[in-house]
Formats: C-alpha cells, sequence, structure tokens
C-alpha cells in the first residue's frame, strides 16, 4: 500500500494557515473512509437529536490539576472542558486533587465526576478507584484498565495480542543499568533495534521525557532525561511515516473512530512542538486513502475494545511506509486544551464540543 | 533519513497551523514560547511542594490591617484623584519620598532625577528600549537576573556574559571583554549589574571594586545599568555606596518597593541623568502612559505613616534566620555542592556535584516535592546547567530545611544516575533559550 499520495485536503479546505477547520458534510464525505463517514455521522446525528430526552446531568465536578509533572496541561484542559459544559447548560466546578477533594465531593454529591488529569493519580487508575470506593459515576475508563493503558509496555503488548502492530521495543529499569554497566546494554540495544530509536519513559504523557536518538552517543543522555522522570525506560525503534492521532469516542452504543489528525512538525513532536501553536502544522481530517483511514481508524477502536477502555480515549499511531499502521500508545485522559488532538478531531468530524462534552457526561448521569 | 511516505515539510493544502499568525510573529518573540521547564513550574505552587524556585517576599509580616486602612482612606478622601491617570514621570510626592530611600545608599539627587515605572522590569524595558538596536551588546555579569536576559533578548541585543567572584564582578574580566569587543568592532552599549545580594549568585561588589568598575566603564564609554531591589536588605544592616553615588553621568539607578515592601504595586523607579531620564519619560508614556495612581499614592501613604524602616530590619532579621537556615541545611545534606553564603538578599547560588545537569534533574525533583530554578535560566549563552539558584525568602527556615534534604535526595539519585550513563553537563543546542521570565522567577 502506498501512503506518499494521500488524498489531498478536502477543496472546501481553507487557505494554508487560516485556522477554521473544515466543518461541513461535504469535507468529511471525501475524505474519511467508508467506516469513518458512517461513525462521524452517526454521532453527529446523536448529538444533534433533540436534548428533551435527557434530563440536564445535575452537578459536573472536573478534576484537573493535581501534583502531576503534566499540571499545567491538566488545569487547561479542566477548565477548555468546563467552559464547554457551561455552554451547553451544565453546571460544573472544577476542583484540584489535594485534601480537600474527599470531603468536597462528600458535601456535594455531584452527579458526575470527570477525571481530567493527566499523569500520575490521574491516569494510573488510583483515582478512579477512590471515585469507585465513593460510589460516585464518572466519565471515562476504569481503574485497572486506565492502569493497563497508563503504562505503555503494558498497552503494546495488550494491543499485539489482538493482532495491533507496534515498534519492536525493550523496557529496561534504572536498577538493572547499575547491575550490568551502561554500556553493554546500550549496545545490545542498538545491535538489537538499531538507530533511530525513541527513548521514553513508559508512564507519562505530553512527550515529557522523550528523546528521539538518532547518534549512538547520544543514547545515554537520553536515557539520563528518562529516568529523571521515572524509573523505568521504554526504547522502541522510531518508525518514519505518517504520524496520527485518533480518536474514539463511545456514547453507550459502541465506539467509533473519529477523524484521525495529522501531525507534521519540523522536528520531533515534542512538548514544545506540542504547546506552541504554529510550530506544527495538523491535518483534520488526515491526507490519506479511505483505506488507510479505515485501517487506522480500526487500530484504534480495536485498541480501546482491546484495552477494556470506556467512553473516550486517543490512540497514537504511525503509519510506516509500508503502509502498517504501528500502535504507539494510548491516552485515557487526553488533552483538551486548544491545541489538543482530540477537540481538533470532534471539529474536523463536524461535531459541536459542547454538544459532544454534555454527551459524555449525558451517559453517566442518566446510568 | 526521510523515508518517501513522510509527508512535505511545507504547509501543504488541507494543513492547519492552530496559530494561524505563525509566520507573522516579529524576530524578537521567537524566545516567547512554552517550555517543559515553565509547566514544571506549574507544580511548584503547591503547598506540597517546598519551593526553593520563587523570589517572592515574605508579606505576612506586613502591618496588613493598617495598610488595608489607609488604602481605604485614600479612595475615601482622595478618590477622584487616586483613581486618576497621572503624571507619566510619577508622582512627585513618591519622587520626594525615594530621595529618603536612595539617600540610605548614598545618592544625592533631584525629584526631577527620578522616573517611576511599572516595577523595575519596566525600567529594564525603557531602558533598554531606548539604548539598544538589534545587535547591540549589552555586558552583563555571568550569571544574570533572569528577567534582565528575557528584556535584553527580546530588544536583539547580544549579552556577552563577564565573570564575577566572591567579591562580585570581576573588574579586570571586564576591562578584557570591553576590550576585545572593541577590538572586534562591537558596538557595547550597556553593562548590566547587580550589584548588591546578586539575584542569583548571592555576592555583593565590594566598595573597593565599585570605583574601578566604574572607572572602566567610562573609559570604554558605556553606561552602567545599576540594578538594586535588594540592597537595603544587608543582613548586618550595612550599606555600600551605590554606583551612583559614585557617579551621576554614568550610571542609571534602577530601585524597587517589590523586595522591601510589596511586589503586588508594581512600583519602581529609575534614577536618571537630566537627558535620558526624558527620554525615559517619553518610552513609558508611549508604553502605559502613566505608572498606577493608585499603587503611588497607597506606597506614599505607607512611606509617611508606618514605620518603613522598622519593618525593613525586620524583614532583614527574618531573612537572615532563612538564610542561615538555608546555609545549614546544605552543609548538613548537601556538602557534595557548592554555594555562596549571601549577606543579603534572597538568594543562593548552588554548584551541583560534579556532572550533574540542572535542568534534566528537575522533574525529578518535582517528583520529589521540591522546586529550584536551573542555573541555565541566568546565562543567555545556555551554560549554567551545573548550578542551581535556591531562594530562602518564602518558606519557613522549617520547610528550607525540608527543601533541602528533599533535594539532597534528588541529586544523589542523580549522581548514581550520571555515574551509571558517564554524561556529563554538555551543552544541548535545544535547551539554549533564555527562559521568559515569570512571577515565578523573579
Amino acid at each position: 500500500m502506498d501512503t506518499t499520495t494521500g488524498t489531498p485536503g478536502p477543496t472546501t479546505a481553507p487557505t494554508p494557515g487560516a485556522a477554521t477547520p473544515p466543518t461541513s458534510d461535504v469535507s468529511i464525505g471525501a475524505t474519511d473512509g467508508a467506516a469513518g463517514v458512517r461513525q462521524a455521522s452517526d454521532l453527529r446525528r446523536r448529538l444533534s437529536a433533540p436534548r428533551d430526552a435527557a434530563p440536564a446531568p445535575g452537578h459536573v465536578v472536573i478534576l484537573a490539576g493535581g501534583l502531576s509533572h503534566e499540571r499545567d496541561v491538566s488545569l487547561r484542559s479542566g477548565r477548555r472542558v468546563a467552559e464547554s459544559l457551561r455552554a451547553a447548560g451544565v453546571e460544573v466546578t472544577v476542583h484540584d486533587v489535594d485534601a480537600d477533594l474527599l470531603p468536597f465531593l462528600d458535601r456535594h454529591r455531584p452527579d458526575v465526576v470527570w477525571p481530567l488529569l493527566h499523569g500520575a493519580s490521574g491516569e494510573d487508575g488510583s483515582l478512579r478507584d477512590v471515585l469507585e470506593l465513593l460510589g460516585l459515576p464518572y466519565v471515562g475508563t476504569g481503574p485497572r484498565e486506565s492502569r493497563a493503558a497508563w503504562s505503555k509496555p503494558v498497552a503494546k503488548s495488550t494491543v499485539l495480542g489482538a493482532g495491533i502492530a507496534t515498534p519492536e521495543y525493550a523496557t529496561l529499569p534504572q536498577s538493572l543499568f547499575r547491575e550490568l554497566g551502561a554500556q553493554p546494554v546500550l549496545d545490545a540495544l542498538v545491535a538489537r533495534l538499531g538507530l533511530p530509536l525513541v527513548v521514553k519513559p513508559t508512564h507519562g504523557g505530553s512527550a515529557l521525557g522523550v528523546t528521539l536518538v538518532e547518534r549512538v552517543e547520544d543514547l545515554p543522555r537520553a536515557m539520563v532525561n528518562c529516568f529523571a522522570y521515572g524509573e523505568v525506560a521504554l526504547i522502541e525503534r522510531a518508525v518514519r511515516g505518517v504520524e496520527l492521532a485518533v480518536s474514539v469516542v463511545d456514547l453507550g452504543d459502541g465506539p467509533a473512530a473519529l477523524p484521525p489528525v495529522e501531525i507534521v512538525t519540523d522536528g520531533p513532536y515534542d512538548y514544545d512542538a506540542r504547546y506552541n501553536p504554529g510550530r506544527t502544522e495538523y491535518f483534520a481530517p488526515a491526507r490519506l486513502d479511505a483505506e488507510v483511514v479505515d485501517a487506522v481508524q480500526d487500530v484504534a477502536v480495536r485498541a480501546h475494545r482491546a484495552l477494556g477502555l470506556r467512553d473516550l480515549s486517543r490512540t497514537d499511531v504511525i503509519v510506516d511506509p509500508d503502509g502498517v499502521v504501528q500502535f504507539l500508545e494510548v491516552n485515557v485522559a487526553p488533552g483538551m486544551t486548544e491545541t489538543s488532538l482530540f477537540p481538533q478531531a470532534a471539529r474536523a468530524a463536524g461535531l459541536d464540543l459542547a454538544a459532544l462534552y454534555r454527551s459524555l457526561v449525558d451517559v453517566h448521569a442518566t446510568a | 533519513m526521510t523515508s518517501p511516505t513522510t509527508p512535505p515539510q511545507q504547509p501543504a493544502p488541507g494543513g492547519t497551523r492552530l496559530d494561524p499568525w505563525f509566520g507573522a510573529y516579529a524576530e524578537r518573540a521567537h524566545g516567547m514560547r512554552a517550555s517543559e521547564i515553565r509547566a514544571l513550574f506549574a507544580v511548584a505552587n503547591r503547598p506540597e511542594v517546598v519551593s526553593l524556585a520563587g523570589g517572592m517576599p515574605y508579606l505576612e509580616g506586613l502591618p496588613l490591617d493598617a495598610i488595608a486602612e489607609t488604602m481605604q482612606r485614600l479612595v475615601a478622601t482622595r478618590g477622584s484623584t487616586v483613581l486618576q491617570y497621572g503624571s507619566g514621570q510619577g508622582d512627585e510626592t513618591l519622587r520626594e519620598r525615594i530621595l529618603d530611600i536612595v539617600r540610605l545608599e548614598g545618592i544625592e539627587c533631584h525629584p526631577d532625577d527620578v522616573v517611576v515605572t511599572t516595577g523595575s522590569q519596566q525600567a529594564l524595558d525603557l531602558v533598554t528600549r531606548i539604548f539598544i538596536d538589534p545587535g547591540d551588546v549589552v555586558v552583563a555579569e555571568a550569571p544574570s537576573y533572569v528577567g534582565a536576559l528575557g528584556v535584553f533578548r527580546s530588544y536583539q541585543a547580544e549579552v556577552v556574559h563577564v565573570p564575577l567572584d566572591e567579591h562580585g564582578l570581576v573588574p579586570e574580566a571586564l576591562d578584557e571583554a570591553l576590550t576585545s569587543l572593541a577590538a572586534a568592532g562591537r558596538r557595547v552599549k550597556l553593562l548590566y549589574t547587580v550589584p548588591n545580594f546578586h539575584n542569583p549568585a548571592g555576592v555583593t561588589l565590594t566598595a573597593e571594586r565599585r570605583p574601578r568598575v566604574l572607572e572602566i566603564a567610562r573609559r570604554h564609554g558605556v553606561l552602567v545599568i545599576e540594578d538594586n531591589p535588594y540592597g537595603l536588605l544587608g543582613f548586618d544592616g550595612q550599606t555600600l555606596p551605590a554606583l551612583r553615588s559614585l557617579d551621576d553621568d554614568g550610571v542609571l539607578y534602577l530601585g524597587s518597593f517589590s523586595k522591601t515592601f510589596a511586589p503586588g504595586y508594581r512600583v519602581g523607579w529609575v534614577v536618571a541623568p537630566h537627558a535620558v531620564r526624558e527620554k525615559l519619560v517619553l518610552a513609558s508614556e508611549s508604553a502605559i502612559l502613566c505608572p498606577s495612581n493608585a499603587s503611588q499614592m497607597a506606597i506614599s501613604a505607607y512611606l509617611d505613616t508606618a514605620d518603613w524602616k522598622g519593618q525593613i530590619k525586620q524583614f532583614r532579621e527574618l531573612y537572615r534566620e532563612r538564610r542561615d537556615a538555608m546555609v545549614g541545611a546544605l552543609a548538613e545534606h548537601l556538602p557534595s555542592a557548592r554555594w555562596t553564603v549571601p549577606d543579603g538578599g534572597f538568594y543562593t547560588w548552588v554548584r551541583l556535584p560534579e556532572g550533574l545537569d540542572a535542568r534534566s534533574m528537575l522533574p525529578r525533583a518535582v517528583t520529589a516535592r521540591v522546586a529550584y530554578v536551573p542555573g541555565t535560566a541566568f546565562y543567555a549563552d545556555g551554560t549554567g546547567a551545573d548550578h542551581v539558584r535556591l531562594s530562602f525568602c518564602f518558606p519557613t527556615p522549617e520547610r528550607i530545611r525540608e527543601g533541602v534534604r528533599r533535594l539532597a535526595g534528588v541529586v544523589n539519585a542523580e549522581r548514581e544516575l550520571v555515574e551509571i550513563f558517564g554524561t556529563g553537563t554538555a551543552l544541548d543546542p535545544d535547551l539554549t533559550d533564555v527562559e521568559n521570565p515569570s512571577p515565578d522567577l523573579a
């Protein structure tokens, strides 16, 4: 399969540099694969249905902040979702994760909690355990599944078991390098996986602690940067190709993939490229043939299912030169900032963010 | 190694840059970016974290009730003036009161010589704006205040660092740098220095070196920016003569109420020679019309009614106790590091054990619930990774000791890592940008 000649963007698209993504049905239909069209339009129909059927979800508490390295991103995600939900007529409180949280939840008994925490207790499942203990309904994946998805190697081996390709990798704890000496282990890594390599912490997001290593002499520095974020490193073969993020939404009748968002940067898609709008160019929908879009969306939905995820997720993949969709990682709490990929995908699908977020809440408020 | 399937790197049809003005920014805006380090500081403000990063003064010692009453009375009795526009040069009453303050460091001048600014940060901006063309050289200490470097960068100055030692800026090194810059045909406009209780280095320029620095600057035709927010915060109560007190024409003196009273008012000032001051006022008017009348009058009233000298004495004692806690904890927990012992101000400058990189260590520190500013923030050339700035102004002595104890754990873990991988503090080309100053770093 040749992915070099991905379908050019929709003819209705604005000129390069324009900020408004296409939202018309025509542009979706022109570029989505068959499955994508059906799924995106199903969601659109669902969201545009009269809301009388669903009672107002009452009080929603968004959890944002926390003590993770991604606190800043989480706070911004929380504010964006809160604004959208308020626009959809929902009463929303944003709360940090601190010593006041449990007394607060106890006092207010919100109808739905939405954990928008990135990293640490927000994504590793422990906070969701607490919500289960309190018997509070919440948006998103359960604790056990969050824990599995949060670990990049566990997620990779799970999707591998489901027949999804993922770049060859090794997970190595810092202690191993201490015991065996760094150089022999690094030599073995390069001998096995070759170069370039991507070094990343096994847990964490926003590309923090992630380094693309092109030269063998840069590997030790990359390991040091990675271990500053966690005890275990995931080292995987760097795959070149088309980088895509695929968001998945499930409003109660099965997971549906949103149009993949293609990411083009003049360098690695690192923290800088993610949060300095402008350095990165996004194509939503992606410039891919319909069957490639289908394959990519299929991988995201299968990964969502294989990992037992709920409500929403975002899977990051690369389509390699042979056209194989390579799974990189999955996020159970995808970023929701103004530059994040999930809201971009929703807009590209013609979905109204306020209605979409409201529906994600409604699923649990009416449960 | 670009595979044939990599999409073209130039804009192609259908692509969206989330910032549609990406190509439109001025060159001077290129350094203004969100960074990993700034993101990590978001955690530093949480109470669980001992922040040894920020330069926030400890305000709980202020007579807040009396201040509230004064501000209430000001608005009630003079509201139509207090809330009105004011003079571009600053309120005359306040400028007179400022003379009382600068006299403590030997400066004799006239109220007309004073320009009130929105914090010294605006003074830095105005001075740079009226003197610096892109490519002009600013000579500054190595290290230098991060906020000044950010301003110089935004006006596209080139910063050349000159070393300092425990006695402050090294005159011989300054002379040498200015001589070689002149020989290279470079146009050096300004010498930027924090002579007292340096931020971040914690050192003070000795009385003996002061006239020598001024003589060198004069000989090379370079204007001296004397940035002095901490001068009255010497722990033994002594003050050294300001550079401005030794040279009326060659020095622009920057003062501030942020560290000796309260930064929330955002009031600082410049003492400048006549011609320069005229330009500063015009530049300030074009930037902000006038500094806040409400802030200036509140400060005047505070200076009139409160025992401000007694308050500064109280601050000195408070910060001395915290300095003692800091250096005591460093000696106990981090004997493998080296640090300066400041005689005043807010900061100590710590050299990490061999091979550690303060930037790559920061995530580990945040995980351990302690924060510092990596030394690279204080250099325009990407060096400084082997240092951290620790501030002792805000946390209590007990929290300072706990913070240093946590930092020691972080340093030891990082040392082990560096020993395993044999990495040094080689310059990382991706990490050479000056961090923009945020209020967290002031």
